[in-house]
């Protein structure tokens, strides 16, 4: 079968529980592509040998009940595993391996999954191009020299290639669903509390949350409802009721109310993108959702707001990586030096700007007029959603507002980057889960992609109004394969 | 320098100065594991031994609260008195060392746990209240050893992450004395909670000492000066004394004080400057997004309530009203969890007849010496309560007199043996027969009968005489009122 890589996870779920397939089968193929896709730099730890060999194991005696027998699968490199190097795209980390899983890969592992190896991000998970990963740019499928988004730029890229039939990426501002909107693929950010953060490496921890990215919602529904999980070692772990989003998916969303909020209709915003919107209107409609106008009256403070809360909790997150204990090491005269060495040395340029900037935001003097301030502008942002809630069902809008832009092209200029966010902050800063799904093309033939918020604990509604109006807008990815020679 | 009864001054010239002080106590909490993970707390283990990944801060690893030491800080509260705040929140307290894995510490800034409280204080001129601002939970952080390698740094992270009380009074103590007593209650009221053991050697219970002096009167305070990290109650009184003096010569000289961090020098006797106020760490403060507020319901207080043991002050109010001992000496027994449980166990073994002042002289006199002596804790007395009960109740029934008391005392140390049985063993039981001690006195008067005359005619220093030849001829187990009685009669 040399279209393998091609199948959607559910595909290649049955076609194993059918025994038209075997995990080697699979995994063999899906390493053959990784094989011939370096260029596009997706992962940064290959796992392959030993994925080959447990897929052999699982072969001699399958077990044909889990979720994910034998599917082999590639995830970022936030995401500590056991024995296998974890970076988290950082020269600080370069040489860390980790003998502990991430609650998230455990999961997924338990459902018989197999390790492929770690996909590039930026570093920390700081970025919105995968531009500032210690292991280089990741391109996207799309087009050569095309960022894929970020920070999980090397899962978007590795989902949207087919070297991976699904992955996982984490999302603090919009890291899962811009580059899933930049690939044409579906990503996922959860409701805050919904997947451990045990095992990942910390950016916000407010706000960090992991998530399913995959080609397609029902994947994305499965994965979701396998990395979910209450986990004591997590004290924001949440317990509640979790569904099995996969099976209770359902394409009648009729009378679902749906909120447009008129606060994203930002000043420049392409007209494409605008555009899009309305399309999307257009097709929640025809599934039968009911359209509102609602107000999120809060929505240009948010970007802000993020911009000193995320860098806030990093600075005092990232101070373990101080050279004493683990990863990269400078040489120093005295204690002081070698911490100056080791971080001036082992971070890069854009998470030595957020440390500034979380320092100087929880200094005292500014404390209150910066940090208590936007946590309080935090609390108005979740307000204006939960006032929202009273009225609708789900929010939709643009996921960006703009598509995937050229390597290179906003390296320069960190708050044109940042603007990439504007839409995906403010559920970040509320807590709540939100989808992107791929939704049209703009006139480059880029793909753009639609965002639906839901409620939190809500997963379910969203995954569901992604999946009717997947339906309607019969999205198709135009990967030419450029980067197989 | 005057210490009249009540008060601690310092004197220049013509001007006396009140000596301000306020004490930040670290008390490491008594757990099997640590604040936020479930590492051994144990003291003495080989370095880096009871180390979790959370205690190193690996990457993505999370700290989870440990019941347990909540439950100990919230009963240290009730302990002294205080609010206890149901809402609580803890923050990170940033700052690079290599002995802070985490880079910060988790400790508790705006919202501690515990709020305002108080301890009463019995000194020799009275009662004294002294007010607890606020009890804080906190991580501990690890311990950097400089001395084994002339080059490098040795990191030792038993202690990373143990979880310590941070109970913060109010600037109400006046001298040296007060600070002991001060800390002798803390320790003693968190030993009875079994809060924490108050251990100083291993470093269980220390203090950050501040330190103002002011014009006596005043109402102004002083600028204050912190000692930082003082591990004995011996080197905070000397730490004060130091300290008062030199900012009262500073006064005296013109000079102000600038408000600093110093340490105390125990070998030159003296406080060196740390840091000054401008150096001062900028800790950057903030919510520990790891942590959710920590929410504790009424019923989770009452219940800890509920269970609270009979403290310090409500055992000696008892003691002064069930056994009528004097305040002083309650005050003694009750100090000490382990005094209190023996005394209570030395009644209770006495039976009906007992003399229970007794008892209290032979704990807090022979006892004690004993103790003392051999460095004991009454929890390791070589002689137990029900042995000693026995023994008072020897003396008490006349079956021993109380100087062949302190002999069988002497042997009952030797594998806390019954008394009882040494006294039978020895044959020590006291002469308690009238015709005996007679015929024993007859013959003494009879040998020495010139010294009876001179005693008839006037010589009454001979008395003793008599009775110390009586004495020695029972084998000092005579029954000395009786000898007393006898030879008075006889030797009219």
């Amino acid at each position: 079968m040399s279209d393998i890589t091609k199948q959607s996870l559910s595909e290649l779920v049955k076609n194993i529980k059918d025994k038209k397939l075997s995990s080697e089968e699979v995994t063999k193929a899906f390493i053959d592509r990784s094989e011939k896709s370096k260029e596009l730099n997706a992962y940064i730890t290959e796992d392959y040998s030993s994925a080959l060999e447990k897929a052999k194991k699982f072969d001699q005696k399958p077990n044909l009940n889990l979720k994910l027998p034998g599917i082999p699968m590639a995830v970022k490199d936030l995401f500590c595993t056991k024995n296998i190097l974890t970076t988290a795209g950082s020269k600080i980390l370069n040489n860390f391996v980790p003998s502990y899983e991430s609650t998230v890969t455990q999961n997924i592992w338990n459902e018989g999954a197999i390790l492929l190896g770690k996909l590039n991000c930026d570093e920390f998970a700081m970025g919105s191009s995968n531009e500032t990963s210690f292991f280089g740019n990741v391109q996207n499928p799309i087009d050569k020299n095309l960022v894929p988004g970020g920070s999980s730029g090397g899962s978007a890229s590795a989902v949207a290639g087919q070297l991976t039939p699904i992955t996982i990426g984490t999302d603090t501002g919009g890291s899962i669903r811009q580059p899933a909107s930049f690939t044409g693929t579906v990503g996922l950010k959860p409701t805050y509390g919904s997947c451990s953060r045990y095992g990942i490496v910390a950016f916000a921890s407010s706000l960090d949350q992991a998530g399913p990215m995959a080609q397609n919602v029902k994947d994305c529904a499965l994965l979701q409802e396998i990395i979910s999980s209450y986990d004591p070692k997590d004290s924001t772990s949440i317990d509640f009721k979790r569904n099995e989003y996969s099976k209770e998916l359902t394409n009648n969303i009729k009378g679902k109310k749906i909120g447009i909020p008129k606060e994203y209709r930002v000043d420049g915003m392409p007209k494409e993108i605008e555009e899009l919107w309305q399309k999307g209107i257009k097709y929640a409609k025809d599934c039968g959702a009911e359209i509102i106008d609602i107000s999120l009256p809060n929505t240009s403070y948010a970007l802000p707001t993020y911009y000193i809360v995320a860098p806030a909790e990093a600075s005092s997150n990232l101070a373990r990586y101080d050279g004493v204990k683990y990863g990269f090491r400078a040489k120093g005269e005295n204690l002081i030096d070698m911490y100056e060495k080791t971080r001036s040395e082992g971070f890069g340029a854009e998470v030595q700007r957020r440390i500034m900037i979380g320092t100087y935001v929880l200094s005292s003097g500014y404390y209150d007029a910066y940090y208590l301030k936007a946590q309080k502008v935090r609390k108005l942002i979740k307000n204006d959603f939960d006032e929202a809630y009273n009225k609708v069902d789900a929010i939709l809008t643009p996921s960006t507002p703009s598509s995937a832009f050229k390597i290179g092209e906003k390296k320069d200029d960190p708050v044109s980057m940042y603007l990439n966010d504007i839409f995906t902050v403010p559920v970040n800063l509320a807590g709540l889960p939100g989808i992107s799904i791929p939704a049209g093309h703009d006139a480059k033939g880029y793909p753009l992609g639609l965002q639906i918020i839901g409620k939190a604990f809500d997963e379910q509604n969203i995954l569901n109004i992604a999946y009717a109006m997947e339906e309607k807008i019969n999205f198709k990815n135009k990967i030419t394969d450029w980067w197989i020679k | 320098m005057s210490k009249n009864k009540s008060e601690y001054l310092i004197n220049r010239k013509d001007n006396q100065y009140e000596v301000v002080i306020g004490l930040e106590v670290h008390a490491q909490v008594t757990s099997e594991s640590k604040l936020f993970s479930s590492s051994s707390t144990k003291f003495g283990a080989e370095p880096n031994t009871q180390v979790s990944l959370v205690d190193a801060a690996f990457p993505g690893m999370l700290p989870v609260i440990n019941e347990f030491c909540v439950k100990q800080a919230i009963k240290t509260g009730i302990g002294l008195n205080a609010k206890i705040n149901k809402r609580s929140v803890f923050d990170r307290k940033n700052y690079f060392y290599a002995d802070l894995p985490q880079g910060y510490q988790i400790s508790q800034f705006k919202d501690p746990i515990v709020g305002e409280g108080k301890v009463i204080l019995d000194m020799p001129n009275g009662q004294k209240e002294v007010g607890i601002e606020r009890l804080h939970l906190e991580q501990d952080a690890g311990k950097s050893i400089h001395d084994l390698d002339p080059q490098n740094t040795f990191v030792d992270l038993n202690r990373s992450g143990v979880a310590l009380m941070e109970i913060v009074s109010k600037p109400d103590l006046r001298s040296p004395d007060e600070v002991s007593a001060y800390i002798k209650k803390l320790r003693s009221i968190m030993r009875y909670l079994g809060t924490c053991d108050g251990n100083m050697q291993e470093g269980s219970l220390r203090a950050d000492v501040n330190v103002s002096v002011r014009a006596k009167g005043s109402k102004e305070f002083g600028t204050r000066c912190e000692i930082k990290n003082v591990n004995s109650i011996k080197f905070m009184q000397m730490a004060i004394e130091y300290e008062a003096n030199r900012q009262v010569d500073l006064i005296e000289e013109g000079k102000t004080i600038d408000q600093e961090t110093r340490l105390f020098d125990t070998k030159k006797n003296e406080t060196r400057s740390m840091r000054s106020k401008e150096d001062a760490h900028d800790y950057r403060y903030f919510p520990d997004p790891d942590l959710l507020p920590l929410e504790v319901s009424d019923e989770f207080v009452n219940e800890l309530k509920k269970n609270i043991p009979e403290l310090p002050d409500d055992k000696k109010k008892r003691f002064i009203d069930e056994f009528k001992l004097s305040p002083y000496e309650a005050t003694i027994l009750v100090s000490d969890i382990d005094t209190a449980k023996y005394f209570e166990e030395v009644v209770a073994k006495m039976g009906k007849n007992k003399d229970i002042k007794l008892a209290v002289n032979w704990i807090t006199g022979e006892l004690f010496a004993v103790l003392n002596n051999k460095n004991l804790e009454i929890s390791q007395s070589p002689v137990s309560a029900k042995n000693l009960a026995i023994l008072v109740n020897l003396i008490k029934n006349g079956t021993i007199s109380g100087k062949i008391a302190k002999t069988v005392f002497e042997l009952m140390m030797d594998g806390d043996k019954d008394p009882q049985k040494i006294v039978e063993e020895k044959g020590l039981k006291q002469q308690s027969d009238p015709k005996a001690i007679e015929a024993l006195i007859d013959k003494i008067i009879n040998d020495n009968r010139e010294k009876a005359i001179e005693y008839k005619q006037g010589k009454e220093k001979l008395f003793g005489f008599f009775v110390g030849q009586a004495m020695k001829a029972s084998g000092g187990k005579a029954n000395p009122q009786l000898i007393n009685e006898i030879l008075k009669k006889k030797l009219q």
